[in-house]
Formats: structure tokens, sequence, C-alpha cells
């Protein structure tokens, strides 16, 4: 066996900077390190127009469905593009409104969601085994619609990349599922606050998200109070700075943004009686009430900037001041980069989209229309090179093999064991989008089992729950050439080779489970 | 008057000064105020006093498992100072109680007690191979637990741009190794602390460890293989993995099987992981390195005491590194076990009966040849004056000393390399005191 760490060549990410110092140097040259590229393609010919079609599917959408190439040559990218960036031109499918219409907790407010499966729900006088029970029927019967509704916009929405931007933002926001009362309102959280403003405006943004009882739970906000108030009693006894803090440091500036320690305190007192008011939620009103009682009502300085003791508006002022902030536009930015375009964000790149996005005060089409325009997005040294996170896996795998989401269930479960479950991730900070997060050995060989369990025409993915697989002569395995149509250049011809020198029924597993399906 | 009494007399009259108790006979002089992890002294002190015991051999191929808490577990009432009345005002309704009392501190120096759902961990302590290192931590002061989980895995506090972890390149200056299973992560994505050019194997959570899947069976491994033949990242990710698995799953199914047929249930949860852990590197010498993160500590709300919420996740934990220090057998003797997290919580409970984001926290140490039953560091006390920004515990010992101490005198990295594995980190070991009979 090959000793594992004396090969140089087993340093990849020496390796690619020292390819892009290459790069770079030629470019400062006015020529091309030709010698160095291993593909056929030029390092830095520019991109074929079916090329150019798959690119903009991969990042903008969750990759190809049957068609959709040609669909995109036949309309061009900069139109395709455009429509994306306006996804309320785009009419959704009215097979598509209609399964989402048949998910009845999706259609519930977060008070009723409370009131029917939240605390109120539960008998107090019930055994034991009834109150396990009660409890037992949020994550039974709400948890895999919510899941639905995510995958069965994401594999069949048109609006794909209103789709990516709602993972995106609801990433960026991050709630767990787990976390008690966050299980009632995460679908409404990502239909009501994130997905209206994913191509918005951030400070529409960041104050659905505020007022959120999905967020006002999951980062204790609507417990805290201003010390020594009024209100200040029982579980609202005193101040909490978590949602304060990851406010800062994730949601808008960002770790590095400059503020402090007293900062993180003083916007926790801003925020002081941002709260869930669970009676209005019992008579049928809206969860978010200011409690006037319970706010800090002494003077504060905030990011250097003194506030004046206005109450409730005070929390507005604050959120003003970091949406309009130059290092939340840094950070967005910073972000945006890493996602759609390279794990190392290129800084020049981020510096135009900070500054569309301070221009335009956060205007989040303006700012993605700067990315989508810039040479970077369409490099080939960023194409084809990004490792997809397990969910762009999944979702792109069930897109392109043209298998409809049916059960939830066995879609996040894959998930799960890929490390991402939806709505999984316990901690404020979300899901990382890098291929130092993902790529690794033991990860690749859950990703073969799962393309080749998906092709074999059996998936419990494609049938309701309970129903039993077709017999061996009803199945409908995934067509191998359908698949490598579809796919396009995403397939490169000397790997399509090797497939296709494979036994027949293995070959759309092996399309799937293969090292350029991996990529995007 | 009884002795601690006195101590706390003594020590306010002397003013700026605190006493602890080391071990049953003696006070020292701890100094107070000095916060600063640059200036002040290594750690030297510890507390306690073990009976002397002799260096017990295994197969002598030295093994670390780190074990991460994340969320910040809260030291101080891990390893709490009964001791001192200043820790009861500051937490009237999550104190451990005094040992004796109704679900009470675990006694371990008269000074500092455990908390009792570690119960578990006590006959360790008792046979001298379970030490702590209290007030010990990352000396960068990030209170977010996703920057100082970071800087402890990269092992560079204070640098964002580190992208590989201290593990990852520890494993880099062991002999050279053909097996792919040198370094084993237990759970799914790979974490930063692994993260790097060194490949590292692994194990999944639960029962999902053993399911065979698809590429176990040779006729795919014969059609996948030709597609991952490449010198990219993804094509050697793909070999590595089919390398590790095959010898991974040869290993365990040997042992399971052997364990069913003896009826033998599985234990649940934490403790399946680390029975499985602990069998596969008792059995394979080879393995050196393991990694396992545990979550569950940010208790910001209703922490509980000696019972309660905290001690519902500490008490799988106790079981859990109780089950892998059995299962390890005899190479429990040529294993540490780290157990770490990202800072410690906030001295004073808050309203919520929780606790926030501190500081200062307590390192846990097992093994076979540990020179344990000790609390090691140096205590800075808990008086207005001695605590971090007046609210956490303050940091005297840095928790790249421990790590270097283990790295150089169990793992037996040579010291220039210790610099490469904490490369902003000029102390190494110096003058951290001999942890290994």
């Amino acid at each position: 066996m090959r000793p594992l760490r004396q090969n140089p060549s087993a340093a990849p990410a020496a390796r690619a900077r020292c390819l892009l110092t290459l790069a770079l140097l030629g470019l400062l040259a006015g020529q091309l390190p030709a010698a160095h590229a291993a593909t056929p393609t030029p390092a830095a010919a520019p991109l074929s127009e079916q090329e150019r079609a798959l690119h903009v599917l991969n990042r903008l959408a969750y990759g190809p469905r049957p068609g959709d190439l040609e669909e995109v040559e036949r309309m061009g990218v900069k139109r395709y593009i455009d429509q994306q960036l306006h996804p309320e031109r785009i009419p959704l499918p009215a097979q598509l409104q209609a399964s989402l219409a048949a998910l009845p907790g999706l259609q519930m407010t977060p008070a009723q969601l409370f009131v029917d499966y939240g605390p109120p729900s539960f008998d107090k006088e019930g055994s034991k085994e009834e109150k396990q029970a009660a409890r037992q029927r949020a994550p039974r019967e709400l948890t895999p619609q919510f899941h639905m509704a995510r995958l069965l916009q994401a594999t069949d929405s048109p609006r794909q990349l209103e789709e990516v931007m709602t993972e995106f933002w609801a990433n960026h926001f991050n709630v767990f599922e787990g976390k008690e009362w966050v299980r009632y309102w995460v679908g409404d959280y990502e239909k009501n606050a994130i997905r209206p403003y994913a191509l918005g405006n951030f400070r529409d943004l960041l104050g659905a998200v505020a007022h959120h009882p999905a967020m006002l739970y999951y980062l204790d906000n609507w417990l805290s109070s201003g010390a020594d108030t009024r209100g200040a009693r029982g579980r609202f006894k005193g101040l909490n700075e978590n949602y304060a803090r990851e406010l800062m440091e994730l949601h808008t500036l960002g770790v590095d943004g400059g503020y402090q320690q007293a900062d993180v305190i003083t916007l926790a007192r801003i925020l002081s009686g941002w709260t869930i008011d669970v009676n209005a939620m019992k008579a049928g009103a809206a969860p978010f009430s200011f409690a006037a009682q319970r706010h800090d009502p002494n003077p504060k300085v905030f990011l250097g900037k003194p506030l004046a003791a206005t109450g409730y508006q005070e929390g507005e002022a604050a959120l003003d001041i970091l949406a309009n902030h130059p290092a939340t536009a840094r950070f967005i930015s910073t972000q945006l980069v890493q996602y759609f375009v390279s794990d190392q964000p290129d800084p020049a790149l981020v510096q135009k989209l900070s500054q569309t996005f301070l221009a335009t005060h956060g205007d989040l089409r303006a700012v993605l229309k700067t990315l989508f325009d810039s040479p970077q997005f369409w490099a080939r040294s960023n194409y084809q090179t990004q490792f997809k996170t397990p969910y762009q896996f999944v979702v792109s795998a069930l897109r392109a093999s043209d298998i409809p989401v049916r059960n939830a269930k066995p879609v996040n479960g894959a998930l799960a064991q890929f490390g991402m479950p939806l709505y999984g991730w316990l901690t404020p900070e979300g899901y990382k989008y890098s291929q130092a997060a993902w790529l690794n050995p033991d990860a690749l060989l859950r990703r073969i089992n799962f393309a080749g369990n998906l092709v074999n025409g059996k998936s419990p993915i494609a049938r309701p729950e309970g129903e039993a697989p077709p017999s061996n002569a009803d199945a409908r395995p995934v067509d191998a050439q359908q698949l490598l149509r579809t796919l396009g250049p995403a397939v490169a011809p000397q790997t399509a080779a090797k497939i296709l020198a494979a036994p027949e029924n293995v070959q759309a597993g092996l399309i799937l489970g293969g090292p350029d399906f991996m990529k995007r | 008057m009884n002795r601690r009494d006195f101590i706390r007399y003594l020590g306010a009259a002397t003013g700026g000064a605190i006493l602890v108790p080391i071990g049953l006979s003696g006070c020292a002089v701890a100094p107070t105020g000095d916060k600063s992890i640059s200036r002040a002294t290594p750690a030297r002190l510890a507390y306690g006093s073990p009976a002397p015991r002799a260096h017990a051999n295994g197969d002598g191929a030295p093994r670390m498992i780190v074990v991460f808490l994340r969320g910040a577990v809260d030291g101080l009432n891990v390893v709490v100072p009964h001791g001192d009345p200043e820790y009861y005002r500051a937490r009237p309704s999550i104190a451990v109680a005094r040992p004796g009392q109704a679900n009470g501190a675990l006694d371990l120096t008269g000074y500092f007690g455990l908390h009792p759902a570690l119960a578990p961990l006590l006959p360790y302590w008792e046979s001298g191979q379970l030490a702590f290192v209290h007030a010990s931590g990352s000396p960068d002061g990030s209170r977010s637990h996703f920057e100082a989980q970071d800087y402890m895995e990269t092992g560079t506090p204070g640098q964002h741009t580190t992208r590989d972890g201290w593990l990852n390149r520890l494993m880099g200056y062991l002999p050279p190794s053909e097996s792919p299973l040198q370094a084993l992560n237990v759970g799914d994505a790979t974490p930063r602390i692994l993260s790097g050019h060194n490949v590292v194997a692994n194990l999944q959570s639960g029962r999902a460890a053993t399911r065979p899947g698809l590429i176990d069976q040779p006729r795919m491994l014969q059609a996948y293989s030709p597609l991952y033949e490449g010198d990219d990242a993804i094509a050697k990710a793909y070999r590595d993995g089919i390398a590790a698995r095959r010898e991974l799953m040869a290993e365990i199914n040997s042992q399971e099987q052997q364990m069913a047929n003896n009826g033998a249930p599985l234990p649940n949860g934490l403790s399946m992981d680390t029975a499985r852990l602990g069998r596969l590197m008792r059995h394979d010498p080879r393995i050196r390195l393991a990694f396992l993160a545990v979550g569950g500590w940010d208790t910001h709300i209703n922490q509980g005491n000696g019972t309660g919420q905290l001690a519902g996740r500490l008490s799988p934990l106790g079981a859990g590194l109780a089950t892998l220090a059995h299962e390890l057998g005899p190479a429990f003797n040529d294993t540490v076990i780290v157990v770490m997290s990202e800072f410690g919580r906030t001295f004073r409970e808050n309203g919520n009966g929780g606790t926030d984001h501190g500081h200062g926290n307590a390192l846990w140490l097992m093994g076979g040849n540990l020179r344990g039953g000790k609390i090691y560091g140096q205590w800075p006390g808990l008086n207005q004056a001695a605590l971090n920004e007046g609210r956490d515990l303050a940091i005297t010992t840095d928790f790249r000393a421990v790590l270097c101490a283990l790295s150089e005198r169990h793992m037996r990295i040579p010291d220039q390399a210790l610099e490469k594995i904490f490369p902003q980190y000029a102390n190494g070991a110096k003058g951290v005191p001999n942890l290994f009979v």
C-alpha cells in the first residue's frame, strides 16, 4: 500500500494555492501558464454557451432537470439570470401550488401552531403516556410537512434562485428545529420571514427575522429583560445577551466587525422587552410583542452612537444601524461570494459587492446582479470547481434524475447521514459552505451509496410513506442515457466513457455517485 | 470555626491573596489579579495528593483521544469549588450543594468536588487516573462559541486564517504508518481539529456505523473505482475511504459479532460510540488519535444544580467516558483522554437560572498512567478582583501548555515539532509538571 503522508501531491490546498499563484503570475505577465493546465481546455478559455448554461443552473439553481440545459441555452443565460432575479414574474406550476396547499401545517399562523401543537395542547391532567404522545405530535405531524415544503420547492419550483437564496438566508439566520418551540414555527419562519425577502432588501429581511417567534425563542431574546425593570420577574428575570451577540457576530457585522462586549450588552438592553406574548397567542393574536415594562429605560450608546430612549423604536434604530453598516456589507458580500463563486472569496469581488450593498441600502437583487455580472463568476477557474454541500448534492440528484419527492423522511434521513439535516444545526452559525467542511472519505462513500439506491426505481423518496415499493417488473430505474443528456457538460467525456463501460444497470448510479457530479 | 472558614478569614485578612488548601495537609497562597496569561507563570501548583503508584505497561503505542464539549460546559459546576462561599453566593439556585448534602458534590480535595452526575468517574480519581486542570482555556477573550471552538481546534487563538487543526498537524509527527486508520473521527462531517493534509478515517455514530452499504459489494467497488483514479482531492478521498472502510468493517464486525454471540447488549447513546471506539483502539494499536464531540452544554436557561439539565447531560458523558476507559482495557495504560470545551460560563447565574458565555474552564484528563487524583493549575480565586472582566473564572493555564505537555511526554512528539503544531505558542511544555507516572 502507498504511504499516505510522504506524497507531496497529497496536499490539495497547497497545490490549489500554487496553481492560483501561477495563474495570477501568468495573467500579470499577459500570458497563460498553458503547460501547467491538466485539462485539454486552456485554463482561461471562456466558457462555451452550453457550459454557461450549466454554470447558471448549478449556481443559481440546484442543477439541471431534464431539458433545462437546452431551455437555458435557447433563452440565453442573460435572460435566465434576469428572470431568476425577479421570481415574482415566474408563475408557480399549479401542481406545486396544490402540493404546498395540501400541507395543513404550512397554512396555520404561529399562534394557531402554538395552541394546537404547543404547551396549551398538553393535557396537564393526562397520564404520562398521554403527555408524551401530545409532545410527539409536533415532530410526527408538523416536521415532515415543513421538510416537505422545503424539498418540494427546492426540487420543483421554477423560481430556483429564490429557493437557493431561501436556503442561504435560512442558514444565515439559522434556527434549530430541535429546540422546543422552534419546531412549531420553523415552517412559518421560512415561509413568511425568509422567502418573501430572499431577493429583497436586507433590512426588511433582518426585521422580519428579529420579530419572528422562531428567532426570538431560539436565541432566548423573548426571555430577556432590562435589569431592575418592573417586569423582570420569574423566567423573565434578567438580561440575556444571546441574540444580541449573534445578531452582530453572525447576522450583520461579522466577528471582526468592530464591536465590543459593551456593544453586545447595550444591544441586549436595546432589545430587552422584544418578546413572545403567550397569552396573546392563546387569544389568536400574533406572538411578537414589545413588553415596555421589561425594557431597559436608560440612555444607551450603541457602536459609538447615542440612542434616544424611545422604547421599542430603539430596536428598530439599532437594526437600521446594523443593516447599513460597512462591516455588514462586507460580511454578507463575503458569504455570497463564497456561496456562489469560490471557497476562497476574491477580495476585489467582495469589495465590489459591498459597494453595491451600501449604495443600494441592502438591495439584495442589486448585489446579486453585481455578482452575476462579474468576470470572477464566469471564470473557468470557478467553473465546476465547488464541492457540493450534502443538500446541494441531494437536491441536484433528485432534479437530474427527475424523481419526485413524495416522502420527505428518507430525504432528510440521507441529509442527516451526510451531516446536514434540514433545520438541524444546533448552533446559530449554521452550516458551512466549503469543500473543507464536507469532503471527507467517509462522506463520499455515503454519497455513493445514496446515489446507487436513488436510481434503482424503488426509492422510498418517490412514494408516499407506507406505500409498498413497486415490483421488479414495475420498477422504472433511472435511464443513464437520459441522465447524461440532462447533465450535459457536467459529466466530462472521459468520465462518461468509463461509466458506459460498466454494466448497464449500475450506470445511472455511477453518474450521480461519480466525481463529476460531486461538483458544481 | 472549621478549617475552611479559617482559611477564608485568613484570606480576607491578607487582602488581595486567597488561600487554597492543597490536598489534606496544607495551604498555598495563590496570587490574585494577574489574569494575563503572558505574564502568569505556567501552572506549577497542584491540589490533591494521590498515593504514589508505579507505571503500568500497555502495548507501548501511545494514543490520544480528544472529547470536545461543544457549547461551553459550565466548568464551575463540573469541578465545583465547594470550599468557597463566594460560589454559593453567586449561584443561589444552580450551585452544586456541598459534599454530604442531598445531590451534593463528590469531594475531591476538600475544596474542590465533582458534580454528582459524574459519579462513574470517581473510581478513576481514586485510582489516580483522572485529573483536572482548572482555570484553564484559551487566552483569546472571544465569547463566541464558533470562534472560540475554532481557535481551540486550530490551536491558534486569535488567528482566523489557520485552516488545519492541531490534531491533524500532530498526526504528521507520529511515526510513519500505512494504516488508513491512524486517526478516527466519530461522527459525520470532519471537524476543524482533524481537518488538514493528513488523512482521517470516520466512524459513524450509533448503529449506522455497522450498516453495510452498496459500496461494500465487490461488483460496485469494481464499477466505481475506475472513476476515482485521479490525483485530485475527491479521488484521493475516495481511495482513502475505501481503504479505511475495509479495515474498520472487518474489525467492528468481528468484535460485535463476538459480543452478540455472548448475548451482550450494545450500550446506548454516547456509550455505544465510546465502547466501540475503546474496543477498536484496544485491538488496533495503529489507531493513535481519535476525536469525539458531544453537544448540549449551552445552558443559558434552567441549568439546574446537582440535578436538572446539566446533570442530565453530564450523566451519560460520565458513563460514556468510564465505558471508554473500561473498553480500552490494557490500552488504557497507553492512552490519555482529554476533555475540553471552548470556554467556561459566567461565575454568577443569570436571570433565567442559567449561565452565559464566560472564560476559564476545567480541562479533564484521564489515562492509565496519568499522575491523576490531582487538580492541576493555579487557582485564581472567585472574589470580584480575581474574576476575568469581573464576571468569569480567570485563566491561569493556557490550554496549549497542557496539550504540548501531552504531545511531548505522552505522544513523544519532538520538541521542535511542538512549534509547528502550536505555531504561536513559544512556551511548549515548559513549566507543566510531569503529568504521568
